[in-house]
């Protein structure tokens, strides 16, 4: 395992963090892209801890998983609002263009996955536990085929709270990309909306070597690992992350 | 130059500053963090062992770690990922009791669970009165996902120090790092110093 050490920023470890842009992915989920100039960079499935400080020196801090590979000194977030939030609601609505929060990172060392790291792999998300999936989908796609199996499984409530589907349906992917509708399936669809079962892992990579990365809620998080261990996965081939 | 987060008002209590460690939040509910999928490990295939470091050990089963005394701390725990919960109830053994099972004069001791994670701590952390072997919380057998049958509470240090499913300690003369510390992670993890990651202080 090799270090995940956090940059040195220029303040005790946080960086100054710009707000470049700012689009809609779900109902509730939002891209954010901060410029943050000294970035030294990060590996996919790694997050950072966002700081915001009020006025009169309060200050509030939450993590935030990286949503694309490395790329210069720009940082791509993906924020679901949760109701009465302290901070993702304001990451969302209220901090304007331009303005500016403090980062830490890059963090975590074990849920990580780099092109490097071959053998078949299996992504299951929950919601916007997609995030950190999503850079590694990303940094799997610049890196072109390798000839190794992928399957990006996203289980979401609802076709309005799918994150980044453009980018999911984009049809020179290699992944078999699985949409899995919880409570309300888009109309038309051949499977009627339920938790992630057994079925739905029909025809996915399941030898033991097969990577897995679970990300979500806990729920979902415990529900998606028993799963794969039933259907074989050795518990030390499943990296979990619990967004709370 | 500007402000930070402009318009940011927070909604934490500024007032709770004396027990909340820096970069910390308070929590009402109790969020789980793990690297992997959660063990079920019965309590009839459940034992504890402790092992100095010149090999010998003491295993207890589950009834005969029950029957040891039972205390009940009350206590406030901080995790890495930036939440604590306050006044906690658990019920559980003193570390002390179990340490007691062997001779050891060794500096640190690794924490060993059956999912096979290992957290390193100094020995005179988990001695003192300030450590425990618990499998109760809030007067409710432990969970599974929040670390039962059985599980460290070292509430002094972030909770991943704290193993889930623990199955042992074995005490070293050399300090081992153990999982998250090889993986970016502070070696001793005093949450009022804010000992997050390697480079932290
Ligand atoms: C490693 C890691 C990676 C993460 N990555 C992401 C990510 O990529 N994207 C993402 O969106 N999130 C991510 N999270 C979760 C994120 O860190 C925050 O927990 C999340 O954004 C909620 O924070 P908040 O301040 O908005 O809500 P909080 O203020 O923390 O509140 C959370 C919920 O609890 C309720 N609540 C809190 N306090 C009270 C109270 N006193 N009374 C009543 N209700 C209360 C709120 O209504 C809210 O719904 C990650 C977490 C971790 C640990």
């Amino acid at each position: 395992m090799s270090a995940p050490t956090p940059g040195r920023g220029p303040s005790g470890g946080w960086w100054r963090a710009r707000l470049t842009s700012r689009e809609g992915q779900t109902t509730t989920g939002r891209t954010l892209r901060f410029d943050v100039p000294g970035w030294p960079g990060h590996r996919p499935g790694q997050h950072l801890d966002v700081r915001l400080t009020a006025d009169d020196g309060y200050q509030a801090v939450r993590s935030y998983s990286l949503a694309a590979p490395a790329a210069g000194e720009t940082v791509e977030l993906g924020v679901q609002t949760a109701p009465d939030g302290e901070v993702s609601p304001y990451l969302n609505e209220i901090l304007p263009l331009g303005a500016e929060v403090e980062v830490k990172g890059p963090l975590g060392g074990w849920f990580v996955w780099t092109p490097e790291d071959r053998g078949p792999l299996l992504l299951v998300a929950g919601g916007c536990g997609v995030v950190p999936l999503m850079a590694m989908l990303r940094a799997r796609r610049a890196a072109g085929a390798t000839g190794d199996p992928c399957a990006l499984l996203c289980s979401v409530r609802a076709p309005d709270e799918l994150w980044y589907a453009k980018e999911l349906a984009d049809p020179t992917g290699t992944e078999d990309v699985r949409l899995l509708y919880t409570r309300q399936a888009p109309p038309g669809g051949d499977r009627p909306a339920h938790r992630l079962a057994p079925d739905d892992l029909e025809g996915l990579p399941a030898s033991p070597e097969t990577r897995c990365y679970v990300c979500g809620p806990t729920g979902f998080v415990e529900h998606a690992t028993a799963l794969l261990q039933s259907r074989g996965h050795p518990p030390g081939s499943i990296r979990t992350e619990r967004f709370g | 130059m500007a402000s930070l987060s402009p318009g940011f008002h927070g909604r934490g209590s500024r007032s709770l500053v004396e027990r909340l460690p820096p970069g910390q939040y308070p929590t009402e509910s109790f969020p789980v963090l793990s690297a992997g999928p959660t063990p079920h490990v019965p309590t009839d295939r459940w034992s504890f062992t402790v092992t100095g470091e010149n090999g010998g050990s003491r295993s207890w089963t589950w009834d005969e770690m029950r029957a040891l005394p039972q205390e009940q701390p009350v206590v406030d725990i901080h995790c890495v990922t930036r939440w604590s919960k306050f006044d906690t109830r658990w019920e559980g053994v003193s570390l002390d009791v179990l340490a007691a099972g062997v001779e050891t004069s060794a500096g640190f001791v690794v924490a060993e669970s059956f999912d096979g994670y290992t957290t390193n701590l100094p020995r005179a952390d988990v001695t003192g009165g300030r450590a425990w072997l618990v499998h109760s919380f809030d007067g409710y057998p432990l969970s599974p996902d929040h670390g039962g049958p059985a599980r460290l509470l070292i509430p002094h240090l972030y909770f991943w120090k704290s193993a889930k499913w623990v199955k042992g300690l074995r005490f070293t003369t050399e300090d081992e790092p153990g999982f998250w510390e090889r993986a970016g992670y502070h070696d001793y993890g005093d949450p009022w110093r804010e000992q997050r990651y390697w480079n932290d202080a």
